[in-house]
């Protein structure tokens, strides 16, 4: 589903190298942890991914479902499947959450040529979906995410998640900012979408968000490559040892 | 300077001083109504059309746009005013008492006074009224506007309009909706006095419909909002038009009074809504708003000054603009505190969305406050859409004229939203979508 080839990437405004040769290979069904310290270019990665505009590539490619996913728009490649929760979601004032969620499902049906979904057929989703994620109604009149708590931020991202149904989720941090209660709730919305076609790269600082999604295969990333790849056995090892290890490896 | 010094005539100036000398004679009032007029001519003799070297009129200079003045409109055929009114799709089909000036003049028999009357409100012909001994009272102007160009121009010229009289204690059950007709090409002049009754409450909706070439628009709009009454006025200036459509405001507030009003731009080559808002009485509010959109060439101006001349008011401008291509915006807004009006408590805020390199905003919040009791505030902002936040609608699957769209229409919504009138709410939100629309 997705294939990063040798992956070098850099910070456009000021050239700084980010990201020197990732590859890695993701395929449907299965869940990859993308672990590493603070400035390994985690994030890098996943805004790279999602198509914002402050990065330049500076050599490999990558492929979703066998496309060039560089050349394609932010929005073309949420339409062709792909799904960015962010680190940190945006606030809009002025756009009523609901209408927001509305907009973005119609886009992508409509990008795909498919009729839009009727408005009580699209009630009636959002309101079983918002349910499993403990979001009111009330919430869903609000502007999106002006005025959310940090737990409401990253719900509000799973239930766009879920409603969008991607191929492939990429989760950024989605567990900072989270209470045990609001992990507990975040963790079961993105289980339940674990599916044998569906994709998922769940970028994370702790072990701790992995108890909950547990994952296919950990990466470990530092400096802009990943130096050691192995299973969730390696999230537990890095909980104990820290960073440490992988950080002399890679200088 | 020398007081009789006359300034170099420009071809507009020059088209309005002989349209004067043509209409004069014409023109409706009594002697003393005759004496305003020709002072007000005289003072364009003097000064010319508003001009960017006028304080006021420096990013909005009149004299140079208007560089020729259409005769007066003369007067409608029923049948042009019916299709017109026909043709009218300002508030869909919102419950509403209608007034209508077509061509500068009060209709009667395409205005509903006599439904009006079973409601409290009186309204009568403007320039029936400035025939009467006391007429010239119905030209005056307040302190606060000194010597305005547009002002003048207005007494010297105005043709009709309404008187409307809300009787004290009544609350209008639906709102009235005063429409300016336009069924040829001329300038059309025109001031409408709103009084609204001690306690008495309504909701005005103030359109302008119909081509009329090159001619100006000049409408003042004087309101007097009684004691602890309530006016809200919805002012719509919207479509595209050749000759400046310029607007004028004089509110007269009482005590414990609400006034409320909003001014939406959308189209003309050069819309000026100018305000005046005086306090008169303790205790009363007023929120002002203005939504502008501009594109092309064109300039939408709103200027306003809000006058605290008595303590205990509350006071709030909220002002928003979006710009594209090469067009302008202006906000001038100043607070004015008096000396002992303690207690005063305003907020201003006025902020621009440029959508193009070329667009220029002037914003100008001033407050001139003398006295040491007060809370005021005020703030401006001019930006462009904020590319965070179009990523991340853009990340959701939103394509990028559409998340633009969404992302004007939120930044225009929060003055729609705020001046909290549900009615017209809709009506206004569809029309920015369908400005919007034009674009893409």
């Amino acid at each position: 589903m997705l294939e990063i080839k040798n992956l070098h990437a850099r910070i456009a405004e000021d050239e700084a190298e980010i990201l020197r040769g990732i590859d890695l290979t993701v395929n449907p069904g299965e869940v990859h942890a993308v672990m590493g310290p603070n400035g390994s270019g985690k994030s890098t990665l996943s805004y790279i991914l999602a198509g914002k505009e402050d990065y330049e590539i500076t050599e490999g490619e990558i492929l979703f479902n066998g496309e060039n996913m560089l050349d394609m728009e932010p929005d073309e490649r949420a339409a062709a499947g792909m799904f960015l929760a962010f680190q940190y979601p945006i606030e809009i004032p002025g756009v009523a959450t609901m209408e927001f969620l509305k907009t973005a499902l119609n886009a992508q049906r409509k990008a795909r040529g498919e009729d839009p979904l009727s408005i009580p057929d699209f009630m009636k989703t959002v309101k079983a979906k918002a349910a499993d994620l403990n979001i009111s109604m009330d919430m869903l009149k609000r502007p999106l995410n002006v005025g959310f708590s940090g737990g409401e931020k990253k719900r509000s991202e799973i239930l766009q998640m879920s409603l969008l149904e991607p191929k492939l989720c990429v989760l950024d941090e989605t567990d900072s900012g989270l209470d045990i209660d609001a992990l507990r709730i975040v963790s079961e919305g993105v289980n339940k979408l674990r599916s044998p076609e569906r994709a998922m790269v769940v970028i994370t600082h702790y072990q701790r968000l992995l108890d909950h999604i547990v994952p296919d295969v950990v990466h470990v990333l530092s400096r802009g490559k990943i130096v050691k790849t192995g299973d969730k056995a390696l999230a537990l090892e890095l909980e104990k040892n820290g960073y440490a290890d992988y950080v002399d490896a890679a200088a | 300077m020398n007081a009789n010094t006359t300034i170099t005539h420009t071809q507009g100036e020059t088209q309005l001083m002989a349209r004067f000398e043509t209409v004069r004679e014409e023109l409706a009032g009594s002697v003393s109504v005759d004496a305003l007029r020709s002072a007000a001519a005289a003072q364009l003799r003097q000064a010319g059309l508003p001009h960017r070297r006028v304080e006021e009129y420096k990013y909005s200079d009149l004299r140079a746009f208007m560089k020729s003045a259409a005769p007066l409109a003369t007067p409608s055929a029923a049948p042009d005013i019916e299709a017109a009114l026909s043709a009218l799709d300002s508030y869909g089909d919102l419950e509403r008492h209608r007034i209508v000036i077509a061509n500068g003049s009060y209709r009667a028999e395409f205005s509903d006074a006599a439904a009006l009357a079973e409601d409290g409100v009186t309204v009568a012909d403007f320039s029936a009224a400035l025939t009467a001994d006391d007429g010239a009272q119905l030209l005056a102007t307040p302190r606060t506007a000194g010597q305005d160009g547009l002002l003048a121009l207005n007494t010297a010229f105005v043709q009709g309009g309404v008187v409307v009289d809300v009787r004290a204690g009544t609350t209008v059950s639906k709102p009235i909706e005063i429409v300016h007709v336009a069924t040829s090409e001329g300038a059309q002049v025109t001031r409408c006095r709103i009084a609204v009754g001690e306690g008495a409450g309504l909701r005005l909706l103030e359109t302008f419909t119909g081509d009329m070439g090159s001619g100006e628009l000049n409408a003042v709009f004087d309101y007097a909002v009684g004691d602890r009454a309530k006016l809200a006025s919805t002012r719509l200036i919207a479509g595209a038009a050749a000759g400046p459509r310029l607007l004028t405001t004089i509110a007269t507030i009482g005590a414990d009074a609400e006034f409320k009003s909003l001014g939406f731009i959308a189209g003309p080559g050069f819309a000026r809504n100018q305000q005046f808002v005086n306090f008169t009485g303790e205790h009363s509010d007023a929120k002002i708003y203005g939504v502008s959109m501009a594109r092309g060439t064109s300039l939408a101006d709103q200027t306003l000054i809000v006058d605290h001349a008595v303590p205990h008011c509350n006071s709030r401008e909220y002002f928003k603009t979006v710009l594209d291509d090469s067009a302008r915006g202006v906000y001038q807004g100043r607070i004015n505190v008096a000396p002992h009006a303690q207690k005063t408590d305003g907020e201003m805020m006025t902020q621009a969305l440029l959508l193009s390199e070329e667009a220029e905003m002037a914003n100008k919040p001033e407050l001139e406050i003398f006295a040491d009791d007060v809370v005021c505030a005020h703030g401006a902002t001019s930006g462009q859409i904020d590319e965070e936040l179009l990523f991340y609608l853009r990340a959701r699957g939103i394509p990028e004229d559409e998340a633009q769209t969404l992302l004007i229409m939120a930044f225009l919504s929060e003055a729609i939203e705020e001046f909290d009138e549900e009615d017209v709410t809709e009506v206004l939100e569809a029309r920015v979508r369908d400005w919007l629309a034009v674009k893409n």
